[in-house]
């Protein structure tokens, strides 16, 4: 009897659009892209929250408090769907921590950049959380089936966050002339970071095709970042401000927007730990989680505790 | 006393639950997804916080992950191989006159 071809079968599924769940075999560099591609993920969301906490004890007013404590909680969330993602594919969560910790493993560049302003909380919110949702939206249809239903969980959620920073924004671009200037201050130093988080070139990136073949990425890092150009340099045009590139001009023949150089250096540096706050963020994380250690211990004490007290009761 | 830090030994014990939310009366609990908590406890409140910010959540089931018995995926095509061939189960299967109503 002829052996089961294994990859075959699997690869024919992937191109069914028949999911992979976790007990399917797979090929062995499929199972490490993911890992790799889910956990950093995760790392971000949860990286993610530090720039945005940083305002909720400033927020300008009690409602506003009330939005951002919600998006950083929803933050939280996205990171725990992401590792509960992960660990299917047989990694743990202390694994993918210490990953995280020692620098092995990376989070997205955009979350090395300082939040100098109020006017940045919109400005993550319409720009970042709008470049993630783009990215997002397309690996709802991914191949591993727990990494796709997580995204969908997370893009419902995450369509409150664009909306809540583009509102933010909104306010301050008819307020006062220190809120339009705020406002467009933050635009100026946020927006070629953004669309830096769509990645390389496709061109310079070698791992797109495979990617792509099995079905764990959509579309490519050009796709999605003229994509996401284009919807912005309309947006922009709502608020009353402009986007930082002197470049971004229609181009009637593509019908798309044409748009500037973008520095590469800076990409590289910021994502090999040399961002204005890699050396924080990853602080933050470290002393959080060493700070918590007492909390994980009391819990498991206290579980103990529970269970016994039960069983006396029992007895 | 110095005390030495362990390597996250707790963590290690926290077992895997699947967490299972009825969002509306009268609907099937569904999976909502995975989490790691202490005990029984934890685990619906920790649920509670992960899986029903938006008030999606009437009934939280917490169950531990090493307590679901699955089918082999493997194994599907034996496993239901009986179904497949009764294709009288199905409605369409009959030929029925289009003057009769109500069936």
């Amino acid at each position: 009897m002829p052996l089961p071809d294994f990859e075959k079968t699997f690869q024919d599924k992937i191109d069914e659009d028949i999911r992979i769940e976790p007990k399917d075999w797979m090929p062995d560099a499929y199972r490490k892209t993911l890992i790799r591609q889910i956990s950093q993920h995760a790392h971000s969301e949860i990286v993610g929250m530090l720039p945005e906490s940083n305002w909720i004890t400033r927020a300008p007013s009690l409602k506003r408090k009330a939005i951002l404590i919600a998006k950083v909680q929803d933050e939280a969330g996205h990171g725990l769907y992401l590792y509960s993602a992960a660990e299917t594919m047989g990694i743990s969560r202390e694994e993918m921590i210490d990953q995280l910790h020692s620098g092995k493993a990376k989070y997205s560049s955009i979350f090395n950049y300082p939040t100098l302003t109020w006017a940045d909380m919109g400005v993550i919110g319409w720009l970042v959380d709008g470049a993630a949702i783009m990215n997002q939206v397309p690996i709802c249809r991914a191949s591993y089936g727990p990494y796709a239903r997580a995204m969908v969980r997370i893009c419902k959620e995450e369509s409150f966050h664009q909306r809540q920073g583009f509102e933010i924004l909104l306010v301050l671009s008819r307020g006062t002339e220190a809120q339009r200037r705020m406002c467009q201050d933050a635009i100026d130093r946020w927006w070629w970071p953004s669309v830096m988080m769509f990645g390389p070139n496709d061109d310079a990136s070698p791992h797109t095709a495979q990617s792509m073949k099995w079905k764990i990425k959509r579309f490519s890092n050009d796709d999605l970042r003229q994509r996401f150009i284009d919807v912005c340099a309309q947006q922009v045009k709502i608020l009353g401000m402009t986007l930082p590139d002197p470049d971004l001009a229609w181009n009637e023949e593509r019908q798309h927007y044409d748009f500037g150089a973008i520095d590469w250096e800076e990409f590289r540096s910021v994502i090999n730990g040399n961002g204005p706050c890699n050396k924080e963020r990853l602080a933050a994380r470290v002393q959080a989680h060493e700070d918590g250690a007492w909390v994980r211990e009391a819990a498991l004490a206290h579980a103990e505790k529970r269970k016994m007290r039960q069983q006396k009761v029992v007895a | 006393m110095i005390c030495e830090k362990k390597h996250d030994m707790p963590e290690q014990q926290w077992p895997l639950w699947e967490v299972f939310i009825r969002s509306k009366q009268g609907l099937d609990h569904k999976h909502a997804g995975s989490l790691h908590a202490a005990d029984a406890q934890m685990a619906i409140e920790n649920a509670r916080d992960v899986y029903t910010r938006r008030m999606e959540g009437v009934s939280i089931w917490v169950v531990e992950s090493k307590y679901v018995h699955a089918s082999n995926p493997d194994e599907a095509s034996s496993l239901y191989d009986p179904a497949n061939d009764k294709v009288y189960r199905h409605p369409t299967f009959y030929d029925l006159p289009d003057e009769l109503k109500h069936m």
